[in-house]
């Protein structure tokens, strides 16, 4: 018996079965806010990109650029709800999880067309959209080197096809992010003849579902889609969409400003101003998703001997960079009370961020509204340390990044303002830095007392987060991504039951309380979560952002 | 004559031979990895060492450099690292349009420059003169993507008459026969996207043109003085010459020798500057390309890259070489 698991509400799974099965088109669910018009159907938006696609097939790119392109040519089983990384139906109407978890089957939705007469989605496109990246003997494997398969799909075993419109995931152990990972771009489903057509050549002619089909890519300069007629789910509100390349910042926001593009991609912090006082301009931000943290050596590591995965009793070793003092939860929790996040934020990354209170930013589920972190409160800091016997307090390294990134926009000055910030408490820290990739093997073995570093997640599930750096099992000298060394049964615990279950209410659950366990501990402590920003038009409308950077321009409409 | 140039072309085989040798070493001096940067921070060590498997780049360096060299000696760069394209295919699609940018930014350097240059010689010490020299010396020193942002600010967005960047409006239609988008329009009688591609290559190629124009005014000037401070200028203006033949018709020709061995030179020069140009006005051109490639360790696309602009750079200069001998027919090449 399959336990049949429906992740949305009845009524719409309804509305979507009782479309379906009428031939109606159903309504779009991506409505512009209630307060806007209904749209209007016309017009090209031209979007400045920052650089140019490098590949527009979606199994075989891991960069922004060609992501936000091929978003919109292609679609998966699942796709996301509007702004939120929960999943709702797509060329999938419904799926059944088999009773040991391990086997999922989706009934593809019936009439979906490819782009330029490629004819019907049937289950042999789906299993060759999947068996390409994992099947050596499948005749495409060769074509590409499918990056990201083995670092989010590995738990699939193979896909199968039942009959036309009817596949099974069979996956090597049970994993319900496996669900949110299958609304990303490497999933998404392409034409298996048009493949067959293009050969090697594929991504630059590809071939999907999505509301809007490839036109025309000069290289460096533009690539142009236009509104697919034939979609299922209604024709797109643009009639085209031209991405052009601006590799600028500067050049890009004037370019916004003239007109001649009606949206941009990476705003610069220092553009946030302008951009608010122009009435004809509007900024769409969010908390990206993203996270960067101070991680604090507890010294807690441990050798997966036996190549389970997991940690057993008698696998510990020694850290080479475990502190003392860290291995007190108050001294953890000091340093999270003395370092000015607020300040930092303001200064350092000019208001382009917010404060993180925990392991993941809120646009995920399973994010704790009640956790507040540790607001900058110095005298609750020195009454901690005091508490723990360092009322002088100590001298410690930490290691920053050498390296820019989203979460640490500016790492040499955020560690100063943390140097600074921990002087006060009578912490005296010293700063050291190496090359990137070096710096990131060795606080994967645990050489640091205390490192900067942080993550962008990939999925949108929220185990991307908090398993991948925090968990107990990651703990691993030599490979860690808990460079806290910080084990904690009760909250790997959480994390693997949220694993088990499909029901997205009960792992959102799971995950808030793990939230607040890992706050407690205090190993990590959380800087910032730095904004996605863009810019538009302000007659460019119902724009939906995405935590997960994704640009999605099927809703979106333009003002005559 | 003829053994001089088959000489300067056996040279150009040494030239490049060490140009490639140092280039081929550099790229793989330099820190990073292009499986890493190709796969992304996810990639497992397995599927990195495939693609360096792939790329040959385990191999050691010699055996990498006589695996590239056969290959290229028949033309052939391989394919880039990153987009999977024949970097001989990628590099002659772009081809096109930095020719036709650094062309007209040429023109109008030299034309400018030159007229400068002589204005200022021939009214030495006018206010004229110190103008041109001021302005000389102010283009020189003027970084590119200043003053490419700068006009982009004052022409496009403050007094909205030309476009902030690309080479064409987005979603103009214009047939592409030579990638010479002036020239195209003109072949396929397309009025609108004349109009419109001009429009778009105006601030590019004035900010590209400044640098050169300046070095051309001054070396026109100098150039211009010394020939003017000459016994047969004097017998000339003695016999009653009026001041504008005596210029134009006799200085300028003993003087343009080393100018014309400044605007070859500023040929070469002219690609570090549209590597910035074609940046900030954001033209789909060899200089973006190159910049990207740097960036993104693509290893043969630097290098096939680097061999067909030495290439190019050897020829312009045998070219120069070889005008002087119209220009001036005392001199002679055995």
């Amino acid at each position: 018996m399959k336990k049949e698991w429906k992740w949305m509400g009845l009524l719409i799974v309804a509305v979507m079965v009782a479309s379906t099965l009428s031939g109606c088109i159903s309504e779009k669910e991506e409505t512009p806010a209630p307060t806007e018009a209904p749209g209007k159907y016309g017009g090209t938006l031209v979007f400045g990109s920052s650089g140019d696609a490098v590949r527009l097939d979606p199994a075989d790119v891991t960069d922004g650029e060609s992501i936000q392109r091929m978003d919109n040519i292609h679609e998966g089983l699942v796709q996301y709800d509007g702004g939120t990384t929960n999943i709702k139906p797509c060329l999938a109407t419904d799926w059944t999880v088999s009773d040991d978890k391990k086997t999922i089957t989706f009934n593809l939705r019936k009439g979906v067309k490819f782009h330029h007469d490629y004819g019907e989605v049937t289950a042999d496109d789906v299993v060759f959209s999947f068996a390409r990246q994992y099947d050596e003997n499948n005749w495409y494997h060769d074509k590409g080197n499918w990056s990201y398969w083995g670092w989010m799909f590995m738990d699939i075993e193979s896909v199968e096809k039942i009959n036309d419109y009817k596949v099974a995931i069979h996956m090597k152990n049970p994993n319900s992010s496996m669900m949110t990972s299958l609304a990303m771009f490497t999933v998404c489903i392409v034409s298996e003849d048009a493949a067959k057509d293009y050969g090697e050549d594929y991504f630059k002619n590809p071939v999907g579902t999505g509301p809007f089909e490839f036109v025309e890519w000069v290289k460096d300069d533009h690539i142009t889609l236009r509104a697919f007629e034939d979609y299922w789910d209604g024709r797109a509100y643009l009639d085209k969409v031209i991405f052009r390349v601006i590799t600028d910042p500067s050049a890009r926001l004037m370019a916004l400003q003239t007109g001649e593009i009606q949206g941009m991609e990476h705003v610069d912090p220092s553009q946030l101003a302008i951009i608010e006082a122009d009435a004809d301009l509007q900024l769409i931000s969010q908390a990206g998703m993203n996270v960067g943290y101070v991680a604090l050596n507890c010294g807690e590591g441990y050798v997966d001997a036996n190549k389970n995965g997991k940690w057993d009793a008698g696998e510990e070793v020694d850290v080479p960079g475990a502190f003392e003092p860290f291995k007190d939860v108050r001294v953890r929790q000091a340093i999270a009370y003395a370092i000015n996040k607020e300040s930092i934020v303001r200064n350092l990354y000019k208001g382009a961020a917010s404060v993180a209170t925990q392991g993941q930013p809120s646009s995920l589920f399973g994010w704790n509204a009640d956790i507040v972190g540790y607001p900058y409160n110095l005298e609750k800091a020195k009454q901690l340390l005091a508490d723990a016997g360092y009322p002088d307090g100590f001298k410690v390294t930490m290691w920053y990044m050498p390296v820019s990134r989203p979460y640490f926009p500016t790492p040499t000055e955020i560690a100063e303002a943390i140097q600074a910030d921990l002087a006060k408490v009578g912490i005296e820290v010293e700063l050291f830095t190496e090359d990137w990739g070096a710096y990131l093997g060795d606080t994967e073995e645990g050489e640091h007392q205390a490192c900067m570093l942080g993550w962008s997640g990939d999925n949108g599930d929220p185990d991307n987060f908090l398993n991948v750096l925090y968990g107990e099992d990651k703990a691993t000298v030599g490979s860690a991504g808990n460079v806290a060394f910080k084990r904690n049964e009760k909250f790997q615990d959480l994390l693997d039951a949220a694993l088990l279950t499909f029901d997205q209410a009960e792992r959102a659950a799971y995950y808030e309380e793990a939230n607040v366990l890992l706050t407690a501990q205090c190993s990590h402590v959380f800087i910032a979560h730095s904004n996605q920003n863009l810019a538009f038009l302000s007659t460019v409308h119902g724009y939906i952002i995405h935590p997960t950077s994704r640009k999605f321009f099927y809703p979106v409409w333009l003002e005559e | 004559m003829k053994e001089y140039i088959l000489k300067r072309l056996a040279m150009l085989v040494i030239v490049l031979l060490g140009v490639s040798l140092i280039t081929f070493v550099l790229v793989r001096a330099a820190p990073g990895d292009p499986a890493v940067n190709l796969l992304g921070q996810h990639a497992t060590a397995e599927k990195i060492e495939e693609i360096r498997e792939k790329y040959h780049l385990n191999d050691p360096i010699y055996v990498q450099y006589y695996i590239w060299l056969k290959m290229a000696v028949k033309g052939d760069f391989g394919r880039s690292i990153e987009s999977r394209e024949f970097v001989t295919r990628e590099i002659m699609e772009r081809v096109p349009m930095t020719l036709e940018l650094s062309l007209i930014a040429m023109i109008i350097a030299s034309v400018i420059g030159i007229i400068a240059g002589i204005i200022s010689a021939v009214h030495q010490y006018s206010a004229a003169d110190y103008g041109v020299m001021i302005g000389a010396l102010f283009g020189i020193s003027m970084p590119v993507f200043w003053l490419g942002l700068m006009l982009m600010f004052i022409f496009s967005v403050k007094l909205g008459i030309t476009p902030v960047g690309g080479r064409l409006t987005a979603g103009m239609e214009l047939e592409r026969i030579t990638g010479m988008y002036i020239l195209d329009s003109i072949l396929t009688l397309n009025g609108t996207a004349l109009v419109d591609s001009i429009k778009h290559l105006i601030l590019p190629s004035v900010a590209l043109a400044t640098i050169p124009m300046a070095t051309i005014a001054r070396m026109t000037r100098s150039s211009m003085l010394e020939v003017l401070r000459q016994d047969y200028i004097r017998t000339e203006r003695a016999k009653g010459l009026s001041e504008r033949a005596v210029v134009y018709k006799h200085a300028i020709k003993n003087a343009l020798i080393p100018i014309v061995t400044v605007i070859g030179m500023n040929i070469g020069l002219l690609m570090g500057g549209a590597v910035l140009t074609e940046t900030i006005f954001s033209l789909p051109g060899l200089g973006k390309y190159i910049a990207d490639a740097i960036l993104a360790y693509d290893y043969p696309v630097v290098q096939g890259f680097t061999l067909i602009f030495a290439t190019v750079f050897v020829l312009v200069n045998l070219a120069t070489d070889i005008l002087y001998l119209y220009i001036d027919p005392r001199i002679k090449y055995k």
